[in-house]
């Protein structure tokens, strides 16, 4: 499977050949777990390991939380209620499964930073990078549905709110808000359907991981430098390499643990924290929250729907160009998803040939503006939609397109990179130092 | 690692800007001190069970808690009733059984009676549902650190009455420093000693107002201890854990990994 060099599962008894040669399970496990892994990967290389385990937490809990819970509008939120009061251990699953939904996107923002930083994106892992990027927009697809189940008040006037934006879509949007809905308002209907999608689509998540990992165990995994591991012969490359068993496997399960430590200290000890008071009141159509705020994991996409306005001239010039037919609303639903669009389009626009930031001067500073304007961004999609908010809001929706259609092109061309270690052994050795060799 | 840290750190307060902004409240809420608050906090039973008086005796006349199930008055970690105690305060109730098509005293598997008053919120996940003032400026630091949450919303209510009144199209409100907006259409539902407790505490409109707050964490959250005891279990083996698989891992990099030689 792997384009690096190494050796292969070789059956040795009866038993194991008999199957080899019917189905090669054995041997797709091996390589898979034995994959040569650049032995220089950092911290940052940790969160494969943590979404994987997130996935599984969502789907062993979520199933068992169906067990308990009615898709009805009029029964939801009291059968939440059954959950946290009659099933045995119920409060604690569904306060994994609440919280286990934000441990996973913190844990996936921190992936993509990370292959945003290192140039993971680029050739040749741009399907990985692709897969992934179809990953996240999954996860928040899931998100989104489950925070409506509970039929809580910002279940019901979250999910009013964001299927509202397509029907902004010209001529076709209300159509399509219709369907999603399953009638002409937030009801029973979209509740089954939500319920529905948000049991299938984790499935789907899963084996879109499966190919995720599979691209990448493909071109190999990128690492800290950037710089390929050598392929001339299986010698070469267990220079730059170590399989992943044990040596990731047991790095990667230190770090889970630690931050599972982290993440069960939330559970445990304020498991309300990072959600929304009104969603403890029951949804009443007639009951309009002061403020409807999504989850803290879409924020910063939240603040880039509404940053644009009517009287921003880029919104005025688009209107008037399309002789009215996109609309505020409808560039602020097109900016959002603009914003995920530009990300994934990340390999093509990036023009520099050096792979990682850490041998890129101007590069690096550009980066860590994004990171923090992604933060200021999650701040101001919190805030309400009034003054000074609002220009902020659109200076830093304004920065993140810049980054990936400006500063990124630009950047390979006019930066002079540093000079890059010529292989990951050099680089791990000035690290380490050579294996074997005393110490002074 | 210190970038790390400030990233982590605005991480942090970004996160918990999320649920700030709900708040959106004006009134002041006081910062009371709470047995249960903190990590380690528990409920106290004979707080509780003077917050049921108070419940009984005063609130449950408007306001209902139709989640809660009466047996679960016998619960550890609750009022902790027993068993008899829990019967008998289940029979005061009458619900109404289809079977029957008749009216009969409740069970201990009944649930306490929705509110009698439609204007009158259903008080069972109030304090977990007013517990979204994130001060100080949204960042939430005041319900993390200092454990603010739904029951001082409740306390504050109860006792930020000015006696102030004044009358709106043919509703009376009444002046509450706590209530956003500063009017609220609830009359004031307690004076001083209102309710007779057996234990002898101080029934002062504070400390009433305290009971019937911890009374209602209660209610919103019956399985805090369980929770809290779950989550002290599961970080102290995690901990454990880690320590483990961090040896474990140094030793297996030992011999990829030769001395520092700088």
């Amino acid at each position: 499977m792997s384009g690096i060099p190494h050796d292969h599962y070789e059956p040795q008894t009866g038993g194991e050949k008999w199957l080899h040669s019917r189905l090669p399970i054995v041997g797709l496990l091996y390589d898979t777990i034995m994959i040569p892994t650049p032995k220089n990967l950092n911290w940052m290389w940790i969160w494969g390991i943590v979404l994987t385990f997130c996935l599984a937490l969502q789907i062993i809990t979520g199933i068992v939380l169906v067990m308990h819970y009615t898709p009805h509008v009029d029964m939801a939120f009291a059968s939440i209620e059954h959950i946290m009061r009659n099933v045995n251990g119920g409060h604690m699953l569904r306060y994994l499964h609440m919280n286990g939904a934000s441990l996973f996107f913190v844990a996936v923002y921190l992936h993509i930073f990370r292959g945003l930083y290192y140039g993971s994106y680029k050739a040749p892992r741009e399907v990985t990078w692709i897969i992934g990027m179809l990953i996240y927009l999954m996860m928040m697809g899931t998100a989104f549905m489950g925070y409506v189940l509970p039929w809580g008040q910002m279940s019901f006037w979250g999910a009013t709110v964001i299927t509202g934006l397509f029907g902004a879509i010209p001529f076709i949007g209300e159509p399509i808000q219709t369907w999603l809905l399953g009638g002409p308002a937030v009801d029973n209907a979209t509740l089954n359907r939500f319920f529905s999608l948000h049991y299938l689509l984790p499935f789907v998540i899963a084996a879109l991981v499966a190919v995720h990992i599979w691209a990448f165990h493909t071109t190999g995994n990128n690492n800290p430098t950037g710089v390929e591991v050598r392929r001339g012969s299986k010698e070469e490359a267990e220079k730059d390499t170590v399989p992943f068993w044990p040596y990731f496997v047991i790095k990667d399960l230190f770090a889970l643990a630690v931050i599972l430590a982290v993440f069960f200290a939330i559970v445990g000890f304020m498991p309300n924290y990072l959600g929304h008071p009104d969603n403890y009141i029951e949804a009443n159509p007639l009951v309009t929250p002061a403020h409807i705020v999504p989850e803290w994991y879409f924020l910063p996409f939240y603040a880039i729907l509404r940053a644009f306005t009517s009287d921003v001239w880029i919104v005025m010039f688009a209107s008037w160009i399309t002789g009215g037919i996109i609309d505020a609303k409808f560039f602020g639903v097109l900016a959002m998803f603009g914003a995920i669009a530009v990300m994934a389009l990340a390999p093509w626009l990036d023009t520099s040939r050096v792979r990682s930031g850490r041998y890129r001067p101007m590069f690096k500073w550009w980066f860590w503006l994004l990171a923090l304007d992604f933060m200021v961004l999650m701040w101001l999609g919190a805030m309400p939609a009034e003054e000074p908010y609002a220009t902020f809001s659109l200076i830093a929706s304004a920065y993140w397109f810049a980054y990936f259609l400006v500063i990124l092109p630009l950047l390979g061309v006019i930066e002079k990179p540093q000079e890059q270690p010529a292989t990951i052994e050099e680089d791990f050795n000035a690290h380490y130092g050579k294996a074997g060799t005393p110490a002074e | 690692m210190l970038k790390k840290l400030a990233i982590s750190a605005t991480a942090a307060l970004a996160l918990s800007a999320g649920a700030a902004s709900a708040a959106g409240s004006d009134g002041h809420v006081e910062d009371f001190k709470f047995s249960f608050e903190g990590p380690f906090g528990a409920f106290d039973q004979n707080q509780l069970q003077r917050g049921l008086k108070v419940y009984t005796e005063v609130c449950s006349a408007c306001h209902g808690l139709q989640y809660v199930p009466l047996r679960t008055l016998a619960d550890e970690g609750g009022p902790s009733f027993t068993e008899d105690q829990m019967r008998a305060y289940a029979e005061r109730y009458e619900v109404y059984d289809a079977e029957l098509d008749d009216y009969r005293p409740a069970k201990p598997t009944d649930h306490f009676p929705e509110s009698g008053d439609p204007n009158a919120p259903d008080l069972s996940l109030m304090a977990k549902a007013r517990a979204g003032f994130h001060g100080p400026y949204g960042t939430g630091l005041n319900q993390l650190f200092k454990g603010m949450g739904g029951a001082e919303y409740i306390a504050s209510i109860l006792t930020g009455y000015t006696g102030e009144e004044k009358e709106e199209a043919g509703t009376l409100f009444y002046e509450n420093t706590a209530f956003p907006g500063g009017w609220i259409a609830m009359a004031p539902p307690l004076y001083e000693e209102a309710v007779e407790y057996d234990d002898g505490h101080s029934n002062s409109i504070h400390h009433m107002a305290q009971d019937v707050s911890a009374f209602l964490m209660w209610t919103a959250e019956p399985k805090m201890m369980a929770r809290k005891q779950a989550g002290f279990v599961a970080v102290l083996f995690l901990v454990v854990l880690s320590v483990l698989l961090y040896l474990t891992n140094k030793r297996i990099w030992a011999p990829v990994k030769g001395k520092k030689t700088h």
